[in-house]
């Protein structure tokens, strides 16, 4: 049944593709060029790069996921080393706030500097220091390098009538895990759904209120145009 | 429902395809060509969603030399004893049967872009209107002083999966005892990023219940390596005092000796009695000759569409690829190919285009019933394919989590291998 309904929209194809917006692209951090210029602000008391080491200030390299104060061969602030035993681990979040003004993440740092006013020169220094931290092609659980792309959230999700063929397609990702023949070991079935309770268990993935991770993640990116989607066409897929 | 649902499919197929030429306006009175090099997870996948999803539409000619295919993934539960060899082959039987792809067993030599045809080993050259290149990945020669594919007999790799896995689980089960146990990680980028770790703790398995005595050392270029908090947690758990692991400057190894069994680090000489050597990789050799990769030895992509940044008309999955922020993993070429497949069924006969959406997972296995995972998902990017978000098993999971997370490896294995052989 879903395969003729792609069938039939693909007749329609070539009046439609004119009409689609093209894919939005994932927006990086920043832009690291012009963050290397504002670097300079840093450079003369940290180090980046291939042989760096600290100077008055700890060097910089594999700082993302790096608990603040971890060095032990640099004498830190007092202040430092209490934030980082109670948890502060440098990520784009936390540079974020701490390079806009670094005594609001801890108060009596020694770090001598005003701060960076400016979001966007922040974004784009977050953006050079991504560089010298791992990447995610070699180690998948690096930080990421790029924004997701904010889903649209419409008001009534429930109402939202599904397109079954841009489900079809965003399925695939599905498949990877959920066999397609509803088979239902290890990995639960996901065909033959009613499309409400499909819509209601990944809008609770969504916003975390179901545990599963990989869940998680593969839901939180979805739109809610693209979760109705996927309702529409796995409720049409039969067990 | 994979009987019911296929057959109906396959129907689908053939009333598609009617229905195709009898409309010469939108496809023409011939059917597009698209010739797929590589039968792993980026190939297999996007012949398959090329067949299927143009309902027959297009001509999909997939080039594999191997009859059987031995995934490299759940290759290490293999030699751990997790798996038996047979099930982690699969056929392209039914790539053939139900999906009327045309798989040519051959070896693929070389691509003419101009002409649009690729030379065949056996002779002869198929033509394409979009190629799709995914040949995983081959060793850079001299990279490992001493260690060239002659020497893979002697000091394994066993990272293409098939009779390299079964010759190193064979010269592990026959270690001396007490004997030495050696592997040489490669260098970023490889494929699999757990991979040479995972292999760690299924060869420590299989030494702690048939050679306890036996020790396992690591030589890695590396400073620090995927998931090393939990393997190094696992190891440190189920096989204490067996595991040792040299890296950074220290691991990096400075020759191998095949014919001694001996490996030169930092200056001193090592005797092995099994010897895995995992050479630094480059994009499987093809992928050079059709002139698609950079003096990196990778083959750049465009990040929404997976078409060569050498040449629009040809598309290049997997581990051959340079992409981004996108791991070298099965998962990840699976994932590709399904966007590049949705790309040229679209470029070919105007179906539906959507944005590119890409995602990862790897599963490793550190003893029985003790599962990890990490994952990300990626956005096109301007100029590369971008992690956007992700997870990873932590330290201290409770036993219960942890043989969920394997049970949902195994869940996995059986998808992707439906997903890429149907």
């Amino acid at each position: 049944m879903v395969r003729r309904r792609s069938w039939t929209i693909r007749f329609g194809a070539l009046a439609l593709m004119a009409a689609l917006a093209p894919p939005a692209a994932a927006e990086e951090i920043g832009d690291a060029e012009r963050g290397a210029e504002i670097w300079l602000k840093c450079s003369s008391c940290h180090a980046i790069g291939p042989e760096a080491e600290h100077k008055t200030g700890p060097h910089l390299n594999e700082l993302f996921g790096r608990r603040a104060a971890s060095f032990e061969a640099f004498k830190y602030s007092k202040a430092m080393r209490r934030a980082g035993a109670d948890g502060l681990t440098w990520e784009r979040e936390t540079l974020e706030i701490y390079i806009e003004n670094p005594k609001s993440l801890v108060s009596k740092t020694t770090m001598r500097f005003r701060g960076v006013k400016d979001p966007g020169d922040r974004a784009d220094l977050i953006a050079f220091l991504r560089i010298y931290s791992a990447n995610p092609r070699d180690i998948p659980e690096s930080a990421p390098t790029a924004l997701p792309t904010d889903p649209d959230v419409a008001p009534e999700i429930l109402a939202i009538k599904g397109d079954a063929a841009y489900g079809e397609y965003l399925s695939s990702e599905c498949k990877t895990c959920h066999l397609a023949d509803g088979a239902d070991e290890g990995i639960p079935s996901i065909v033959g759904w009613r499309a409400e309770d499909f819509v209601i268990a990944m809008q609770a993935y969504k916003v975390k209120a179901r545990p599963h991770p990989v869940m998680q993640m593969m839901a939180g990116r979805l739109s809610d145009e693209e979760i109705a989607g996927l309702a529409a066409y796995f409720e049409g897929v039969e067990e | 429902m994979t009987i019911n649902v296929t057959r109906r499919g396959f129907i689908g197929v053939a009333a598609g395809a009617t229905a195709a030429l009898s409309a010469p306006s939108v496809l023409g009175a011939a059917r597009p060509k698209v010739v797929v090099i590589g039968g792993g997870a980026g190939g297999a996948t996007a012949a398959r969603y090329l067949a299927k999803d143009s309902d027959g539409a297009i001509d999909v000619t997939l080039i594999e030399p191997s009859r059987a295919y031995y995934t490299c993934f759940f290759s290490n539960l293999y030699i751990g004893g997790f798996r038996d060899y047979a099930s982690i082959g699969h056929s392209y039987g039914t790539l053939v049967s139900e999906y009327g792809i045309n798989v040519v067993h051959d070896w693929a030599t070389g691509v003419d872009r101009d002409a649009k045809t690729v030379a065949l080993a056996g002779g002869g050259a198929a033509p394409y209107d979009a190629l799709v290149v995914s040949p995983g990945i081959d060793f850079v020669d001299d990279a490992l002083p001493g260690w060239d594919l002659s020497a893979q007999n002697k000091m394994p790799h066993a990272f293409k999966a098939g009779s390299q896995t079964q010759l190193l689980k064979a010269q592990i089960e026959a270690m001396p005892e007490g004997g030495t146990y050696v592997m040489i990680a490669p260098p970023n980028p490889y494929r699999c990023p757990p991979g040479p770790y995972e292999r760690v703790s299924m060869v420590a398995h299989v030494l702690k219940e048939k050679n306890p005595t036996a020790k396992i050392l690591i030589f890695d270029p590396k400073e620090k390596f995927s998931k090393m908090a939990l393997f190094q947690e696992g190891w440190e758990t189920h096989y204490a005092g067996m595991v040792d692991w040299v890296g950074g400057a220290f691991g990096a190894v400075e020759e191998v000796r095949p014919d001694d069994m001996e490996v030169v680090v930092d200056g001193e000489v090592v005797k092995a009695d099994v010897c895995n050597a995992i050479p630094k990789m480059k994009a499987g050799q093809i992928a050079a000759s059709a002139g698609l990769v950079n003096e990196a030895g990778w083959a750049p992509i465009m990040p929404g569409t997976m078409q060569s940044a050498m040449d629009e008309a040809i598309y290049v999955l997997g581990d051959a690829t340079q992409n981004g922020d996108m791991p070298k993993s099965g998962y990840s070429a699976n994932s590709q190919a399904k966007v590049a497949a949705m790309a040229i069924s679209g470029a070919l006969t105007g179906s539906r285009v959507f944005p590119a959406k890409y995602s990862n997972t790897c599963w490793s296995l550190i003893a029985t019933e003790d599962g990890v995972k990490v994952g990300a998902s990626y956005e096109a990017g301007e100029d590369k394919i971008a992690k956007v978000d992700g997870f990873i098993s932590q330290t201290g999971e409770d036993a219960a989590l942890r043989k969920q997370t394997y049970e949902e490896s195994l869940g996995w294995y059986a998808g992707i291998t439906s997903d890429m052989f149907g």
